[in-house]
């Protein structure tokens, strides 16, 4: 990604330059050119409706291609490939901490292995932050009660700078940590060091500790749906509408069960707000994908862009 | 050449006797005037105290960033000391600068009327702005705020402990200062526009302000309105923005934009408008494609409003959002673009001087261009994902809200100089200034777009060590910045007292205001003139053969 960014911003610095010594130049030129001489009298012109509309059709159509081919990195930046390994990053005032679905947890730092494509799924506790990797050209605001996500493939074993770009405070310059890139085997040596139970493994003893089984039962229907397979598919709605129970969806069900509920349903459940944390919500959200996820070999086709008929709202996931 | 009242080419008249300026002596026939031209002096005394105000605070956040290491103060005081930085430039400068002093001053003048529509509410407006402007002191002196000039919420509204509902009541305040302002103009330009002259023979500063002041009626109210909102939710706790107790904070950012976006055009159109009656002055040429330059204008002014989410494309819009966003935001470049080519044509076959005032033009054109070309680069979505929120950002902003508009007040302030005092600046001091500012404004800003592609965010107080080579250049041109900016206020002063008498037109300009004397009576003009001309007439005018008075 970073390479097809800087090939964009070498573009467009070219474009400008040439711009830049075009009007530098001509200012140039005709400021000496046409300076006050003694007996040189100004001719008067009144302007010209065909250059007006030349020098705006050709920067147009010039402005045109820098859309363009920024859209289309953008569109690449928005949508994470199916096949990421999904992290999960909680910032608050002011740290960053994280915690891979394998379970391991860091703080200030996020290990990743090279050639693998990373999802982070990421929330802010308190205010506004943003997670900024200048090395890999990406960025992305973490909001507070909802997911935001952004996802990136290194290619170069390294550390490099982690930093918060969206003023948070205090300590906001002091927010900032390293993304260490690992070849594979180190990466894999890293994971295995130190106790932790996978993501969705927390998220299951939450799920039974907060008697969300007694209703949300995978062998019948409860009085919950039923949220085998539910990840990622379009669900209809008790007012009509539909929507794609992406995280954010999971979330908000689980914090304001009442704001959208799934026709058929009475809204009955209670609000968790207050009650599980960030970091206990993001393993709910991850044993609930689990539950939706086929097995091991298939991973990733279930989520291919071709089979979701709602495309559009999924890029949407914030 | 038509025979008018005021012909256009007739010899200056002696200075009078009584003028606006010996009109009264008193305090009080200064702060109970309704003369627009003295109010435009109160808001020059005003604006420029806050102007050295803010440079304080910019010279500050120079002096921190000259180490890596957060050393010169703490990170609270730094956060601050940028907050008061951009809150007092964007909100107390450059927000009225060209329009409430120059456009105060010269508005009336140029559409030769008595004053403007409303000259109690001009004097309303002046003391709404001095009222916001003690009231942000106040804020100053007693603990300041710390959120950055952009509010963000949830931070503003839940979590700092600064003084963040007064200072949004000084904003509120000084707002409204700027709706009436904008009021005014609107009203004065279409109903006392001396006989004869119509739309199309408009000076193109009239046109600027024009716009401007809808920007101004338009958008001011709607910040306002986010100001209350932000301090109900603050002193309240009802949801409006904080997730926490149902609110969206997107929704803070959106209403923000959707007035500092406009905003922008606010600050730079007036100075856009006194660019164009340098270049055709010192060009002694009517600027090539007048109606263009007029309506592109006008068509800022609109277009500024559709594009405010381009500083949202990493908040968390949608995809299709931005690019929408992005598609709208290239539709401004158009219209600027149009500008400076219409002024670069206008060179063309002209008599081109060097005055003062001219090289002020010139270096607009030159900064406006860098500043709009980076704009360009941060609508493309790809790219600002990567340098939003950085120095790349910071540097691009000044280019356009420091470098153009502080080019074009300091340009017309030299220009009119002689209108507004009867005095001459010094011309050689005044070409040094010119000069200083140029290099210095670079030298300060040019580094920091390096700085933000390299991945500097902005707001920092303390910054990994391989970025000091780069703020270290740019503290140094901060400082021959400064040297640039105190010049003027120095030999401006003198000139009141030794400058050299101005007649009623050293320029050999057109425009109405160099028809009365230099300075106007408090009537502006002994009988309403009739205008038969277009605007910019220079073939009409004779070359002034002898030299521009200088300064003894």
């Amino acid at each position: 990604m970073a390479s097809q960014v800087d090939a964009l911003y070498i573009y467009l610095l070219l474009v400008s330059g040439v711009m830049t010594a075009l009007i530098f130049l001509s200012v140039l030129v005709l400021a000496i050119k046409y300076r006050r001489a003694p007996g040189h009298r100004a001719r008067q012109i009144e302007g010209s409706t065909v250059l007006e509309i030349t020098w705006s059709i050709i920067p147009l159509f010039v402005m045109m291609t820098f859309f363009v081919w920024g859209a289309v990195i953008y569109f690449q930046e928005r949508t994470p490939p199916a096949d990421a390994t999904e992290v999960y990053v909680v910032a608050k005032q002011w740290m960053w901490k994280i915690e891979h679905v394998e379970g391991q947890r860091e703080i200030n730092e996020l290990h990743v292995p090279i050639g693998q494509n990373v999802k982070l799924i990421m929330t802010s506790q308190d205010v506004i932050h943003s997670f900024f990797i200048p090395a890999f050209r990406i960025k992305q605001d973490v909001l507070p009660g909802r997911y935001t996500t952004l996802w990136f493939k290194a290619t170069k074993p390294g550390r490099y700078h982690l930093f918060c770009a969206e003023y948070c405070g205090t300590n906001h310059s002091g927010m900032g940590g390293d993304i260490v890139v690992m070849e594979p085997q180190d990466y894999a040596q890293w994971m295995a060091g130190g106790p932790s139970a996978p993501l969705q493994e927390t998220g299951k003893q939450l799920f039974t500790q907060l008697g969300c089984a007694t209703c949300h039962r995978f062998d019948v229907q409860g009085r919950g749906p039923n949220l085998t397979g539910i990840y990622n598919k379009p669900v209809l709605l008790e007012d009509g509408r539909t929507v794609i129970a992406d995280e954010n969806y999971v979330r908000e069900s689980i914090l304001n069960p009442t704001a959208k509920i799934v026709s058929g349903f009475k809204p009955v459940m209670p609000t968790f707000q207050g009650i599980v944390s960030d970091e206990q919500l993001n393993a709910l959200v991850a044993y609930v994908k689990s539950s939706s996820q086929p097995p091991p070999g298939t991973a990733g086709l279930q989520n291919q862009p071709a089979t979701s008929p709602a495309q559009p709202q999924k890029m949407q996931v914030q | 050449m038509a025979r008018t009242v005021i012909p256009a080419n007739q010899a200056p008249a002696p200075s009078p006797k009584l003028n606006y300026l010996n009109n009264g002596h008193s305090l009080k026939s200064w702060l109970l005037t309704t003369d627009h031209k003295r109010i435009a002096i109160l808001y020059l005394i005003s604006v420029t105290v806050f102007f050295f105000l803010g440079g304080f605070f910019a010279m500050l956040i120079r002096l921190e960033l000259l180490t890596p290491q957060g050393d010169l103060m703490q990170a609270d005081t730094y956060n601050k000391v940028f907050t008061m930085h951009g809150m007092i430039m964007v909100f107390f400068f450059l927000i009225p600068v060209v329009p409430a002093v120059l456009g105060n001053f010269l508005v009336p003048i140029m559409i030769g009327a008595k004053d403007l529509a409303f000259p109690r509410i001009n004097l309303l407006s002046w003391y709404l702005y001095i009222i916001g402007g003690l009231l942000i002191s106040h804020v100053m002196l007693t603990g300041g705020v710390d959120t950055g000039w952009t509010f963000y919420s949830p931070f503003s509204t839940e979590y700092t402990n600064t003084k963040i509902v007064e200072a949004g009541i000084a904003v509120f305040i000084a707002g409204f200062s700027s709706i009436f302002t904008g009021l005014n103009f609107i009203v004065t330009i279409h109903r006392m526009r001396a006989p004869g002259l119509t739309w199309d023979r408009l000076p193109l500063f009239i046109w600027a302000n024009y716009a401007t002041s809808l920007i101004m009626i338009l958008g001011t109210p709607v910040v306002a309105i986010t100001i209350v909102l932000v301090a109900v939710e603050r002193l309240f706790h009802l949801g409006i923005f904080d997730p926490r107790l149902g609110g969206d904070p997107l929704l803070f950012q959106h209403l923000f934009w959707f007035y500092s976006h406009p905003a922008v055009y606010i600050m730079v159109l007036p100075s856009m408008g006194v660019v164009s009656e340098l270049i055709a002055c010192f060009a002694r040429k009517r600027i090539f494609g007048y109606k263009f330059v007029a309506m592109s204008s006008v068509a800022l002014a609109v277009f500024g409003f559709l594009v405010w989410a381009h500083h949202m494309f990493v908040a968390g819009i949608s995809l299709y959002a931005a690019m929408i966003f992005s598609f709208l935001s290239f539709s401004v470049g158009v219209p600027s673009a149009v500008k400076v080519f219409n002024w670069t044509s206008t060179l063309y076959k002209g008599s081109i001087s060097y005055a003062t005032p001219m090289l002020y033009a010139f270096g607009f054109i030159g900064l406006f261009t860098m500043g709009g070309l980076t704009g360009l680069m941060l609508a493309t979505l790809g790219i600002d994902v990567h340098v939003t929120d950085t120095y790349f950002v910071v540097a691009h902003f000044h280019y356009i809200m420091v470098g153009g508009v502080l080019m074009g007040y300091l340009g017309g302030l030299h220009f009119w100089w002689p209108k507004i005092t009867g005095r001459m600046y010094p011309e050689a001091w005044a070409k040094l200034s010119a000069l200083l500012v140029y290099v210095g404004f670079n030298l300060t800003f040019f580094p920091q777009f390096i700085l933000g592609y390299v991945g500097m965010p902005r707001r920092y107080w303390q910054y990994p060590p391989e970025f000091q080579a780069l703020n270290v250049l740019s503290t140094a041109g901060a400082s021959i910045l400064a040297a640039g900016y105190l010049l003027p206020m120095i030999y401006f002063v003198w000139s009141l007292r030794y400058g050299a008498i101005a007649d009623a037109n050293p320029w050999a300009a057109a425009g109405l205001e160099w028809k009365t004397t230099s300075p106007p009576p408090t009537f502006n003009f002994d009988e309403t003139p009739v205008v038969t001309w277009e605007a910019y007439n220079y073939d009409e005018i004779p070359h002034k053969e002898r030299r521009v008075p200088v300064a003894r």
